[in-house]
């Protein structure tokens, strides 16, 4: 007997799932705060998906977006500040039933959790990952991120931030992540297509959202704001039409297509860098067991243990 | 085959009428290096005493590098109750010099000391032993042959004890064949001809002259009765209690725990992961018992510091979690393959903020497997994390004990998914959290948000200092609740008197040892063991009322103030002066005179100076 809970199909729902279910607190943030459209799109994304409402599990690390729990009605975990991963790999791997979404910062991901990202990551844990990367530390009120650029003046780099800031995308597909893309904050259509197709993918998804903090960033991303004077440049995904024009599209399943899209200059392109098929730790740990079971031939844990000391005497 | 053999006997003015002695306990010392295969000799002699329904208990050393360095493996067996390892050998077999000179005043005046001959010259003025010279080496090739160099010397040394102590060659002959059948039929035939050679030796004048080891006395139960190390049985006792998903680290002494729960967790459809690191071996435990089961992370000393963040949320969010402390001399790396029990104050109080949680410490082998079950209990009625200490001794120790009654103990591990009422709350000031997983229905539509921010009754954060304080003390009431229903320890021995003996965790065994032997000196003395040590049992006050002195032994430092850690806890807890503490750091389990002399030490003092009349 399998003491995970089984693979449910999803029932029809009584009741479609709407925004108007998934609304809890009203959110903490800042008048203005990117964070707020973010939201927005999940709830649109989860309108879409109809996974059964008890099903859902929003999980959070700390920093400022990390309060994202407490926005949702869903089961939710504010786990701490870093490891919202590992925690969120527990919850998929323990239960084939549930769909898992992680969010987070910058701090949260790329600096205090960056061991646990590269691992999940290499593990491919099926979870969807959302960084809302504001590259910059903003409950702390204003200290340097791993994705502050250089020059940027913070309390901790008065005189301008000096470090080399990590670039997501390369960190990511180096990661073993199988689904691997980049939006902005002020593009809730796109934000919505990237994080469902990050839902529907079988593996660790992430998808890192330019979020602009209002009160110690404003501006950061407006190089990729139109209505500013920016440009939001969107990855064209090959389409496989045999047309000559495809060939110079991006393919996501080009690893090294995907670095040479994360190394384009500031305020670089957005979509999916990089997405293969890879089998998950969830298949993989599935199968051992199943070739476990097979040994022993099905046998109950009564059976199992009491072989066991067995061979003790 | 003829072999050289070299007897030497005690000298003519040799003062130990005992050496000929038939005795019904018998001290066995292997010492050589850590590549020689002694720890599988060990091992055997350990199930064998179990499957004769002898008592036995083991103690090692292994040294903390890859491969090789001396290595020690010591089997106490017998037909009485076996509380310690042994402070003395009655044999000793070295195999190389080093091993001669380290080990042999481990050795019991009037004791045997077998060598190998290709290796070792004994000190010839040293006549408080009688020494056996084999060509171990040598003979171990000859009968092998062919290409196995020495390999094989440790089944020829079993061989050669079988013959001494008189144990029964057919059952050792099952244990080899079970232990090296499933490789190939040649190491079976090799590992029989090492043994037969050693079997075949003429050393019967040892056993008929010197010491004869009475194995016929064994007491039976009629009961199957198991033997294994302290991690085995800690980790089989998590299976029983429950457990099927789990998280951890390598690190020594625990990692032989995580390295059979990650093979055995898959035949019962549980996943155990080997996590990038500590903090995430956490996060994973815990993400496991979100999810709604029953899970296990451990570590050592130094891990679990690493834990700790982890820990308090655990407190915070009042997640069930067993989490295993296999400790090791600290702090630091320290003595990673050594003993001591110097995380007591990390169980209780590490990590950060008020965090009152479990901890339980099993006493030996066998109290291992029923602490896993235990805390598997209390993690579930409390929704609380419980620490188990157990400790290096104890992990690779071998025990035989009789087979726990599986099928009225094992604990169904099913999640419980069963929808929330309209009453539901995550956090309750006025019961007991009951933790709703994922894929529970909450009645209200209102879903509960698990939060280490503190929190009102629904999981929502909150700043509001009442509620603070409010949930403070509901997270302090329900460890205190299960306190109040711990009955008092049982006193073995003298009910009062001269000084009640306090121990926990690995020490049990020593410590009775150690009493038994006072009484019998003429002193009052009683003995307390503590498997709850927080929280602490009722009623301890009423005992420590009726003895002088009430003295704490435990592995660990004095302190800045003069106290072990459990006794430092007794003192605040208690208040009471008569509370004293015996410790030690040396990184090896207590001798029972070690024990002895500092209990007799402190009655003495006292009777002395009549500080306590």
């Amino acid at each position: 007997m399998s003491s995970s809970a089984p693979a449910l199909a999803e029932p029809p729902s009584k009741a479609p799932l709407t925004r108007k279910l998934l609304v809890a607190d009203h959110p903490t943030w800042c008048p203005g705060c990117g964070d707020f459209a973010v939201l927005a799109a999940y709830y649109r994304v989860l309108e879409r998906l109809q996974y059964t409402h008890q099903n859902i599990v929003t999980i959070a690390g700390i920093g400022c977006s990390s309060r994202f729990p407490y926005f949702v009605n869903s089961h939710g975990v504010h786990y701490i500040h870093g490891r919202s991963l590992p925690f969120a790999a527990g919850v998929s791997l323990g239960r084939d039933d549930v769909h898992v979404f992680v969010f987070g910062g910058d701090g949260d991901g790329f600096s205090i959790g960056g061991n646990h990202l590269v691992h999940t990551g290499r593990k491919n844990v099926r979870m969807t990952y959302v960084i809302m990367d504001n590259s910059v530390y903003g409950l702390t009120k204003k200290q340097t991120s791993p994705t502050s650029p250089i020059g940027f003046k913070t309390k901790t780099d008065p005189t301008g931030a000096i470090d080399q800031p990590i670039n997501p995308m390369r960190t990511l597909v180096n990661s073993g992540a199988s689904f691997v893309a980049r939006s902005h904050a002020g593009q809730v259509n796109h934000m919505v297509e990237m994080m469902e197709r990050a839902a529907r993918h079988d593996g660790f998804s992430v998808v890192e959202i330019l979020s602009e903090c209002v009160e110690f960033y404003e501006g950061a991303f407006d190089a990729a704001v139109p209505r500013k004077g920016g440009q939001f440049k969107v990855i064209e995904e090959r389409r496989n039409d045999g047309t000559s024009e495809d060939a110079g599209r991006h393919d996501p399943s080009d690893e090294v297509a995907a670095y040479r899209l994360a190394s384009e200059p500031w305020p670089g392109v957005f979509g999916v860098f990089y997405e293969t098929k890879r089998p998950t730790k969830n298949r993989l740990e599935a199968d051992l067991v199943a070739k476990a079971r097979e040994k022993t031939k099905g046998a109950s844990d009564l059976e199992l243990l009491r072989s066991s000391f067995r061979r003790l005497r | 085959m003829v072999l050289p053999v070299s007897t030497q006997t005690p000298g003519a003015d040799s003062t130990h009428p005992d050496a000929r002695r038939a005795v019904n306990d018998v001290v066995i010392r292997l010492a050589g290096n850590s590549q020689d295969g002694i720890q599988t000799i060990g091992g055997f002699l350990a199930r064998l005493a179990g499957r004769s329904d002898q008592d036995v208990m083991t103690y090692m050393t292994i040294p903390s590098t890859i491969s090789g360095g001396p290595s020690i493996f010591q089997v106490r067996m017998g037909s009485g109750e076996i509380l310690s390892s042994g402070d003395q050998a009655d044999f000793l077999v070295a195999f190389y010099q080093h091993s001669y000179e380290s080990h042999i005043e481990s050795l019991r005046p009037g004791g045997v000391l077998v060598y190998d001959s290709d290796h070792v010259v004994p000190n010839p003025d040293d006549r408080r032993f009688s020494a056996v010279g084999i060509p171990i080496t040598g003979a171990t090739v000859e009968a092998v042959g062919g290409t196995s160099k020495d390999k094989g010397k440790n089944l020829f040394v079993l061989g050669l004890i079988a013959r001494i102590i008189n144990l029964d060659v057919a059952k050792i002959a099952g244990l080899i064949s079970e232990r090296f059948g499933g490789k190939s039929e040649d190491i079976v035939r090799n590992a029989m001809l090492a043994f037969d050679a050693g079997y075949g030796t003429p050393a019967d004048n040892i056993r008929d002259c010197l010491c004869r080891f009475d194995g016929a006395q064994a007491r039976p139960t009629g009961k199957p009765r198991v033997s294994m190390d302290g991690n085995l049985a800690l980790t089989y006792g998590l299976i029983a209690a429950g457990v099927r998903h789990g998280a951890g680290y390598p690190i020594t002494p625990w990692s032989s725990v995580m390295e059979t729960l990650r093979t055995e967790l898959t035949k019962y459809g549980g996943t155990f992961v080997q996590a990038e690191d500590e903090l995430a071996a956490a996060g994973y435990a815990l993400g496991f018992a979100y999810s709604g089961h029953l899970a296990v992370t451990g570590s050592s000393g130094p891990g679990l510091s690493l834990k700790m963040e982890a820990l308090g949320w655990a407190v915070m969010a009042e997640m069930p979690l067993i989490v295993i402390n296999v400790q090791r001399g600290g702090p630091s790396t320290g003595m990673p393959t050594n003993v001591e029990q110097s995380d007591l104050m990390q169980a209780i109080y590490g990590s950060h903020g008020d965090a009152p949680r479990v901890v339980l410490a099993p006493k030996n082998v066998e109290d291992c497997f029923y602490v896993a079950l235990e805390a598997g209990r209390i993690a579930r009625e409390y929704s609380t994390p419980v620490l188990i200490l157990t400790d290096q001794a104890l992990a690779t120790r071998i025990e035989a004990f009789e087979e726990p009654d599986l099928a009225s103990l094992l604990v169904d591990p099913k999640p419980d998914l069963a929808p929330r009422g309209e009453d539901f709350q995550p956090y309750p000031l006025d019961r007991i959290t009951r933790h709703a997983p994922p894929g529970a229905l909450i009645a209200t539509g209102k879903y509960p948000s698990v939060s280490g921010l503190e929190h009102d009754e629904m999981g929502h954060p909150t700043g509001s200092p009442a509620m603070h304080s409010k949930m403070t003390a509901k997270r302090r009431e329900k460890i205190k609740a299960l306190g109040l229903k711990l009955p008092a320890p049982e006193v073995h021995g003298d009910g009062e008197g001269d000084a009640l003996v306090v121990g926990w965790g690995s020490t049990w065994g020593p410590i009775k040892e150690a009493v038994n032997q006072l009484r019998a000196d003429g002193l009052k003395i009683g003995q307390i063991h503590l498997q709850n040590l927080h929280p602490l049992p009722q009623g301890l006050e009423t005992i420590f009322a009726r003895y002088r002195n009430v003295l704490v032994v435990e592995m660990n430092d004095s302190g800045l103030y003069g106290y072990g850690q459990l006794a430092m806890l007794l003192r605040a807890r208690y208040a009471l002066p008569s509370i004293g503490s015996i410790t030690k750091t040396d990184g090896l389990t207590f001798r029972i005179d070690e024990i002895v002399a500092g209990v007799a030490g402190v009655t003495r003092r006292v009777d002395l100076n009549g500080a306590h009349p």
